[in-house]
């Protein structure tokens, strides 16, 4: 009796609990429209059992409140406009965060496993004072979370005693927030004076008309075996054929063939599509950690040892210059 | 210039190694593998070492925090270029708990104590795979921070750096002294060579300990449990093109 009664207590104490959580999740956008893995954060976030605000901070912040209001999950959207956010530099936009957590003492704050919010997060931990945790890849509770360690090569369990936790969230092991159905209010924020001790002086973005290469449901890569960046049009060619994104191992990058924002991998990006074709990759182990839980992985390459056959579940020991043209020829049927 | 720059570098195991995970799940087999330093604090070494030989810093200081093994690793950043090196000491439980938060105190303890313009870090060890250390380190000394560097230009007390970012790339520009996190594209390592290496053996490695600089490295962070990622199920080898749209249309991938 004395057992159940302490069974309903604690229940209802865990409830009393959750209920005063709360997660801050802070957007990443260009001031025009939420960068992708956004969604996927608040997805995380909302696993939590807590809820969910939103920071949107930037120069031009109106049309990107307008998104998240719908977004599902989302409570209250956080708004705070200023010329001093421009490039979201993490000087300007930490003391920003800080002054939004002093105000709503929120319990968790994360972000996307993205450049950015690798570059901010760490810094608003450390003015807090507690350790950060990146780019986890599932939440057992509101304390403990799974990440990887060793290029994926391990899978460490991590509990957090700390009073705030502060993570980033790899986009690919959680499903992006649906972007309609939501109804958040929204709050204007500001902080103090701009720190003025960095400046943002401009981007150049490499353009393509293909889908974002952490998101695409189909990559095609190429490495080394390519051999020129002229060659890569032939994987140009099959992945129009699939509407992939294309992304390289880093032996293609550091030999000039295609630019760094395409490298998959451990220092690169993170994907996990359905199908990802591997062509002329060896299949080093710091290529593998950024494409390893991709559904189905298909290898090409003309060296039947190379380790990328492995992991693949179907694998084609051939030349690529002649299977890769068959190949998109083949899907033109 | 006269500015001072400090270099981390840490010991990890060698990046061509397949790890295992202990058969306890407490973490990974560490014992009689290879270690080297770190790949991405080979490239912040680098390019600190062409900063001086440029003369636009006087002197190189390169800091390692865990048990006496690292010394090695402060010993290879002497040859490839640094002046003198500094061993944080930490071993035992503090080693194994040693993280991004308390390196970052050490870090910025430092910096104060040896009055350094300029910190560069690698953007990441390959072991913790964090990537917060170097950021952690500009927040607790509220400087600005230039990561993920692929160029590093010094303008006139001030640091132009070119960024790796998602889509490409960004310049922004901060002001000194400020922290910067090197990407792989920021340069190539060079090799030490014998008569460097002899002539590192001169050179010195001061030993402190975190509580000689105020640094409490106790942690709040508690890894439960390490274990080996899922392996994917053995693939089958195809013969042809056809094969294989053949398999992948079965599989509902096209």
């Amino acid at each position: 009796m004395l057992k159940a009664v302490n069974k309903t207590y604690l229940r209802q104490l865990s409830g009393l609990i959750q209920r005063f959580q709360s997660t801050l999740v802070v957007a990443e956008h260009n001031n025009d429209t939420l960068t992708p893995i956004t969604l996927n954060a608040i997805t995380a976030a909302n696993k939590l059992g807590s809820d969910v605000s939103c920071l949107v901070a930037g120069t031009n912040c109106a049309k990107v409140a307008e998104q998240l209001s719908k977004v599902q999950g989302v409570k209250k959207i956080l708004i705070a406009q200023h010329a001093a956010y421009k490039g979201s530099m993490p000087e300007e936009l930490t003391p920003l965060i800080l002054a939004t957590q002093k105000q709503f003492g929120f319990t968790h704050i994360c972000a996307g496993a993205s450049a950015f919010g690798k570059n901010l997060l760490p810094r608003v931990a450390a003015k807090l004072d507690v350790a950060p945790i990146s780019d986890i890849i599932e939440i057992k509770s509101a304390d403990t979370f799974v990440r990887t360690i060793y290029a994926g090569n391990a899978l460490s369990t991590v509990k957090c005693n700390e009073s705030v936790k502060i993570f980033t969230v790899r986009g690919t092991s959680f499903e992006p927030a649906a972007v309609d159905g939501g109804s958040a209010s929204s709050e204007e924020v500001s902080s103090s004076a701009a720190a003025g001790v960095s400046e943002w002086l401009e981007q150049t973005l490499t353009k393509s008309d293909r889908p974002d290469l952490a998101s695409a449901k189909v990559v095609v890569s190429g490495g080394r075996g390519l051999k020129s960046g002229d060659n890569f049009k032939l994987l140009y060619d099959l992945a129009d054929q699939l509407n992939a994104a294309v992304g390289a191992s880093r032996a293609a990058v550091d030999a000039g063939y295609v630019p760094n924002d395409m490298q998959v991998g451990q220092t690169g990006k993170i994907v996990a599509p359905e199908l990802y074709i591997a062509v002329g990759i060896s299949g080093a182990i710091q290529h593998l950690a950024g494409m390893k839980d991709s559904k189905t992985i298909v290898a090409i390459n003309k060296d039947p040892e190379a380790p990328i056959f492995q992991v693949a579940d179907f694998g084609l020991v051939a030349d690529l210059f002649k299977v890769v043209p068959e190949l998109t020829e083949a899907l033109k049927k | 210039m006269s500015a001072r720059v400090l270099v981390g570098v840490k010991r990890v195991i060698d990046y061509a190694v397949k790890i295992r995970v202990k058969p306890d799940h407490t973490g990974v087999v560490t014992d009689g593998v290879k270690h080297s330093m770190n790949p991405f604090c080979e490239i912040a070494v680098e390019e600190a070492v062409r900063l001086k030989e440029k003369k636009l810093v006087k002197e190189i200081v390169a800091v390692s925090c865990g048990p006496q093994q690292v010394q090695e690793t402060i010993r290879t950043a002497l040859a490839m270029g640094a002046d003198r090196g500094i061993h944080v000491e930490v071993s035992g439980k503090d080693y194994e708990t040693l993280g991004p938060l308390q390196v970052s105190k050490i870090m910025a303890a430092l910096a104060k104590k040896e009055e350094a313009d300029l910190i560069i870090l690698g953007k990441q060890a390959i072991d913790d795979d964090c990537n917060q250390t170097g950021q952690m380190t500009a927040a607790l000394l509220d400087w600005p921070q230039g990561t993920f560097a692929s160029e590093l230009t010094l303008e006139g007390g001030k640091l132009k750096v070119v960024r790796e970012i998602d889509g490409g790339l960004e310049t922004i520009m901060i002001n000194m002294p400020a922290v910067v996190t090197a990407d792989l594209r920021l340069n190539t390592p060079r090799y030490a060579t014998l008569p460097n290496i002899m002539k590192a053996k001169k050179k010195k490695i001061a030993n402190v300990k975190p509580a000689d600089l105020g640094v409490d490295v106790s942690s709040r962070l508690e890894v439960l449990n390490v274990e080996e990622p899922a392996q994917r199920l053995a693939g089958v080898k195809v013969e042809t093109v056809d094969d294989l749209v053949g398999k992948l249309k079965e599989a509902g991938r096209i």
